[in-house]
């Protein structure tokens, strides 16, 4: 393991686990930001240069900023009056600790140790675009229509019931 | 221990952190937050093994990653949207305090 | 071509004989601080001068002097601006978020420095030539509104949070325009990487080039992408969000000193960024107008178009009023995005088209009868009144 991979992955833990403990929620979110973008870093040093510059692009510049209008229009933001963790947090901290030790203990022991690596796949976005269009076409088309519908729907859910005039 | 092993344990620790803040916050937004966090680990899991595994040109990795993206997006903006129309109707995005179907 | 190589290559060249005294162990790092030092440097200078040139020039329209006092004609105003900056005191309100008060205009900064890598500034000359350039260039800045969130929340005050509120929702609206209008662009030339659609448009048939401004489709996405620039940068007749008279500097009220100059900084280095892009897209990059005037160098290409196009912007700045949010908004959504679509489509139209004088005139009329069709159909009417006329009794 590389000290960049070490660098990224410290990043991302740090930020997701700031994310999830702190008791601020725009502290969450941007702390969530920093993780992403570690993220990010790791999919550029996997050689998937595509995929992270959308994930920068997606979560980073849409999805973050969603959720910051959210809990500005939900009046969470500031100081939270009550107790930020509900009544029930040991027993999921529990199941959380149980399901990492489950799979930690699967990824050791199937896995075997070997110091291989693959040479890196040089992947351009032109090889992307034509899987896109041919291969992988249905799922594409299916994406469109399913973010139509996700849009349409957002809309309709939020939007506030039209006053009766009396 | 193998690159491998190392994205992969990487992905778990993500997973339980996002699974952990889904299962202890109050707020419901944080827990939505939580959701896309399982969903980027899961993601992570995708790229590494389109990495190291035996077949990287077949793009199948990647392509998958790409349409999780996109589709964490759309939930995460239809989730929001329920969360404001809920906060609407209670006045509240408590979770321990929504805990019964009346009203 | 007769291209006096040396000089048009001279920073290259430069750098791979600074390069040759440093050992082969320390060579990937210090090629890389050679590479940046030169954008962190040039840059900000550009910037000092673009304030006193729209001082000077906002003056001018509007039937006045510019500052003419430091130095001859006023041109170092800059200098006095920096010193002033630097010294004064810098205010954080008690109440603000005093981590996020101050990372705020640093990540403005570190993100609109970051755009400049993808952009070719000479032959041979880009920072990193990525095979997703264009798609990097984007992902960056997206970091921006979220520094321009976070600056209007910090401050804890309610002029800057509908200042930056405002500026998000702008900010949002616009990128699909800009993006859609530069979707063309890579449609054309096939490929994601800027050095790419440079070099594809800077070959000449006879004497002219083969910039893509030069198609109705180029025309139409340049000036779709201008205007989705000018919203990007907040920038008048854009600049609701900043406005002077309306909401007092919105976001960045509650900064002073050399953080309020971090975030003058970063506006304008967005813009510059922005404008290259421009030129990288649809104005040949640093390819030069005839074929005949290739033997000036590629860099100085480059510089002038990009100076040509900050005129522009100050021009556009002193003469246009400033547009209201729901005016914005409604341009964005229900004039640019279709405008946008349809000039995806006929530049799909003019590839498969054989070349000609009917493709001219197919793709022409497929743009301008829509856009005059829209614009006419969205203007709101309002029905004149007889004028009356209520005294004092």
């Amino acid at each position: 393991m590389t000290l960049f991979f070490l660098i990224a992955a410290a990043l991302t833990i740090a930020g997701t686990a700031a994310a999830m403990s702190l008791r601020n929620p725009i502290h969450c979110i941007l702390s969530l930001t920093l993780g992403l973008v570690g993220l990010a870093v790791l999919y550029l040093q996997l050689g998937a240069q595509f995929v992270g510059f959308t994930q920068v692009l997606v979560y980073v510049g849409a999805v973050a900023i969603l959720a910051v209008f959210a809990i500005m229009m939900t009046r969470s933001a500031g100081s939270p009056q009550q107790p930020a963790f509900s009544r029930s947090w040991l027993s999921g901290s529990a199941v959380a600790v149980v399901v990492f030790a489950v799979l930690a203990w699967a990824i050791s022991s199937a896995l075997p140790s070997t110091k291989i690596v693959p040479p890196q796949p040089a992947v351009s976005v032109n090889q992307i675009g034509d899987a896109l269009m041919h291969k992988f076409a249905l799922p594409l088309e299916i994406i469109g229509l399913l973010l139509t519908a996700a849009l349409i729907g957002a809309v309709i859910v939020a939007m506030p019931e039209r006053r009766e005039t009396p | 221990m193998s690159p491998l092993n190392a994205y992969l344990l990487l992905s778990a620790l993500l997973f339980s952190i996002g699974l952990a803040g889904v299962l202890t916050r109050r707020n419901a937004i944080l827990v939505l937050i939580g959701i896309e966090l399982m969903l980027n680990a899961a993601n992570l899991n995708f790229i590494a093994f389109w990495r190291y595994g035996p077949n990287p040109a077949a793009l199948t990795g990647i392509m998958f990653a790409i349409f999780s993206i996109a589709i964490a997006a759309a939930e995460a903006a239809v989730g929001l949207g329920i969360i404001l129309a809920v906060y609407r109707h209670t006045k509240t995005t408590d979770l321990d305090q929504l805990n019964s179907m009346k009203g | 071509m007769i291209v006096p190589d040396t000089v048009d290559q001279i920073f290259v060249l430069s750098k791979h004989w600074l390069l040759g005294y440093v050992p082969t162990a320390l060579q990937p790092i210090v090629s890389a601080i050679l590479s940046v030092a030169p954008v962190l440097v040039v840059f900000p200078l550009l910037f000092a001068i673009t304030t006193v040139l729209e001082r000077k020039g906002l003056g001018r329209i509007q039937n006045r002097y510019g500052p003419n006092r430091v130095g001859p004609y006023g041109f170092s105003q800059p200098i006095a601006d920096g010193i002033k900056s630097l010294t004064k005191e810098d205010i954080v309100p008690r109440s603000a978020d005093q981590v996020v008060h101050l990372l705020a205009p640093l990540l403005l900064v570190m993100a609109a420095f970051l755009a400049y890598a993808v952009l070719p500034i000479g032959r041979n000359m880009v920072l990193t030539n990525l095979n997703a350039g264009v798609l990097f260039f984007f992902a960056v800045g997206s970091m921006v509104e979220l520094a321009v969130f976070m600056a209007g929340w910090s401050s804890r005050s309610k002029y800057s949070l509908l200042g930056a509120m405002r500026a998000v929702a702008q900010m949002i609206s616009y990128e699909v325009p800009l993006v859609l209008a530069s979707i063309v662009v890579i449609m054309a030339s096939g490929s994601l990487s800027t050095v790419a659609i440079v070099n594809l448009q800077a070959s000449y048939t006879s004497i002219w080039p083969h910039w893509f401004i030069f198609t109705p489709w180029g025309f139409t996405g340049f000036v779709l992408f201008m205007i989705a620039a000018t919203a990007e940068s907040n920038r008048s007749p854009f600049d609701l969000p900043e406005g002077e008279s309306e909401i007092i500097a919105g976001y960045y009220i509650e900064y002073s000193g050399f953080k309020f100059a971090l975030f003058f900084l970063g506006e304008y280095l967005g813009m510059f960024a922005t404008s290259g892009l421009a030129i990288t897209l649809f104005l040949g990059g640093w390819a030069a107008p005839f074929s005949f005037l290739t033997w000036i160098p590629s860099y100085i290409w480059f510089f002038a178009k990009l100076l040509a196009l900050i005129c522009v912007f100050i021009w556009i700045r002193g003469t246009l009023p400033r547009l209201r949010m729901d005016q914005l908004m409604g341009l964005a959504w229900k004039f640019m995005l279709p405008m946008t679509l349809l000039n995806i489509f006929t530049a799909g139209v003019w590839h498969f088209m054989p070349s000609g004088f009917t493709r001219w005139l197919v793709c022409t009329s497929l743009l301008i009868v829509p856009c005059l069709l829209l614009s006419r159909g969205l203007k709101q009417r309002k029905k004149l009144q007889i004028r009356t006329y209520r005294f004092a009794e």
